[in-house]
């Protein structure tokens, strides 16, 4: 992004602004990195709940009567499949297979004429791509799609707190939505659509609203929050919480160089599905090269000291490098530096002995482990 | 935020007070560490090491980024503060006082040490 265009601005600016939010420039957009300490953020997420401005990503309608087939030709999931009232994590892949992004495909309703309505989610950095990618793959589909990158403000609830806040601001049935579910609500008096979704590896809801409510749903949501310890977060932490729940982040984890196989996400790939996919025959023989022979396996790494690991620096053994971080934190649950990392098949299993990261000259020793770092208990 | 007036400062945004015996306190500005965030592990110079004005000398992480640590003069390490190793939040929440990195024996100081006034005109561009 270069520094002379213009940095985009969420409804909620003024909002972050009032509450001293460090700010930064994130996939062109100005948002909050943090507003105070983004340890206790996170640990707000952990054991109680944080508020998060999302409205930096990406959402692109699709309707028509062939909506469900295109997608399913535009996508490696089966979209088709999800019922009304649900959402998929996928990716959109290149013909090589290489991940342009990864997503999430809300299916919105289905008309009695036969019509269906999907909302996909891209990343704030890829929504352009991701836009052109799918207007280029509608041709020949009875099937539009929609940039509606502006229609809407997301705004996410994320923590143990959660529901009972949300709870207390709507009418809509939330024991009854499911994890991966959306349905179309009234909170606080405005109208959303209420998902069950996040990127904190707690449960929580994300609210998409018009973005001329954003601010007056804000507002509600802290002052629900106020008795059980809410607080507003920042991107920071939300990357620290997506780190230890062992989520993939595009442009670290996923990048067009590496298919969904290559990031150890081969289960978002349906080859069963009816119809032929973009991507289909290279990511049929990725997913045999990553069965048979794989090249570098997507591991966690925990430190034995304090140093941390940043994303592109040498995994090491033996003084040879065997891999490189692609993500690295201080991991605030775990009280340790984690970081994630693609390393050579040989030294991928947990517990391998003698690996150890380069940091800026050091090897600093680290323990090798499966993903997740963090689990909640349910 | 205000700077201590009784300090000095180094346009790499560390804090220098006045020498008592020859030995003087170091440590990171408030503006510093709020750049910074939350600082996460400190790694000072060593006791009995020398240490050149301007010269890196250690380095402090953050939740996302690890940053350089200059001396902003030249000399003896005497101490380090074994409070921030253990705990280096305290950079955070005590920049000027429990916060501070080591102490170091003044051989040579460089003549363009900001007064609290100038840092302040300095930070505020």
């Amino acid at each position: 992004m270069s520094s002379t265009e213009e940095l985009r601005h969420t409804a909620l600016d003024a909002t972050h602004r009032s509450l001293g939010a460090t700010m930064t420039d994130f996939a062109g957009w100005d948002m909050p990195l943090r507003y105070g300490s983004e340890r206790d953020e996170h640990n707000a997420v952990r054991t109680r709940a944080g508020l998060f401005d999302l409205s930096h990503m990406g959402e692109i309608t699709v309707t028509g009567p062939q909506a469900a087939a295109f997608l399913n030709h535009a996508l490696v999931g089966n979209i088709a499949s999800v019922g009304v009232g649900r959402a998929r994590y996928t990716m959109i892949c290149q013909a090589d297979g290489g991940i342009l992004d990864d997503l999430i495909v809300y299916r919105l309703a289905d008309t009695e004429a036969g019509s269906s309505h999907y909302m996909v989610v891209a990343n704030a950095s890829n929504a352009q791509v991701v836009l052109d990618a799918l207007t280029e793959r509608v041709a020949g589909f009875d099937a539009e799609v929609r940039d509606d990158r502006d229609a809407y403000a997301l705004i996410a609830v994320q923590g143990p707190e959660s529901p009972g806040i949300l709870k207390s601001l709507t009418d809509a049935d939330l024991d009854g939505l499911k994890y991966y579910a959306g349905l179309p609500g009234t909170v606080a008096g405005v109208p959303a659509l209420i998902a069950r979704t996040g990127y904190t590896g707690e449960d929580g809801f994300e609210l998409f609203v018009k973005p001329e409510h954003a601010v007056e749903l804000w507002q509600a949501l802290t002052k629900a929050g106020e008795g059980v310890g809410l607080v507003p977060c920042g991107l920071s932490c939300r990357d620290t919480l997506r780190l230890e729940a062992g989520m993939p982040l595009y442009g670290n984890e996923l990048s067009t160089s590496l298919t969904p196989f290559d990031a150890g996400l081969g289960r978002v790939v349906k080859f069963d599905k009816e119809g032929d996919f973009v991507g289909r025959e290279a990511l049929a023989a990725a997913a045999a090269r990553a069965s048979e022979n794989p090249p570098r396996v997507l591991v966690g790494l925990v430190a034995e000291g304090r140093r941390v690991p940043r994303a592109g620096y040498p995994v090491v053994a033996g003084g040879e490098v065997i891999g490189e971080v692609t993500s690295g934190a201080p991991s605030p649950t775990l009280g340790k530096p984690i970081a994630m990392a693609y390393v050579d098949a040989a030294h991928s299993a947990p517990g391998t002995a003698g690996v150890g990261v380069d940091i800026r000259g050091s090897h600093e020793p680290y323990e090798v482990v499966a993903l997740p770092f963090y689990k909640r208990q349910k | 935020m205000s700077n201590p007036q009784q300090l000095r400062y180094s346009k790499e945004h560390e804090w220098l007070s006045t020498a008592e015996d020859g030995v003087s306190t170091v440590g990171i500005t408030e503006f510093a560490a709020n750049a910074l965030g939350d600082v996460v592990y400190a790694q000072l110079p060593e006791v009995g090491s020398t240490v050149t004005a301007g010269d890196t000398c250690g380095e402090l992480e953050s939740t996302k980024s690890v940053s350089d640590l200059y001396s902003p003069v030249t000399g003896e390490i005497t101490e380090i503060n074994e409070d921030v190793v253990n705990d280096p939040a305290l950079v955070n929440s005590a920049p000027f006082e429990g916060g501070w990195l080591f102490k170091v024996r003044v051989t040579e100081e460089p003549a363009d040490l900001l007064s609290a006034d100038e840092y302040a005109a300095h930070t505020a561009g």
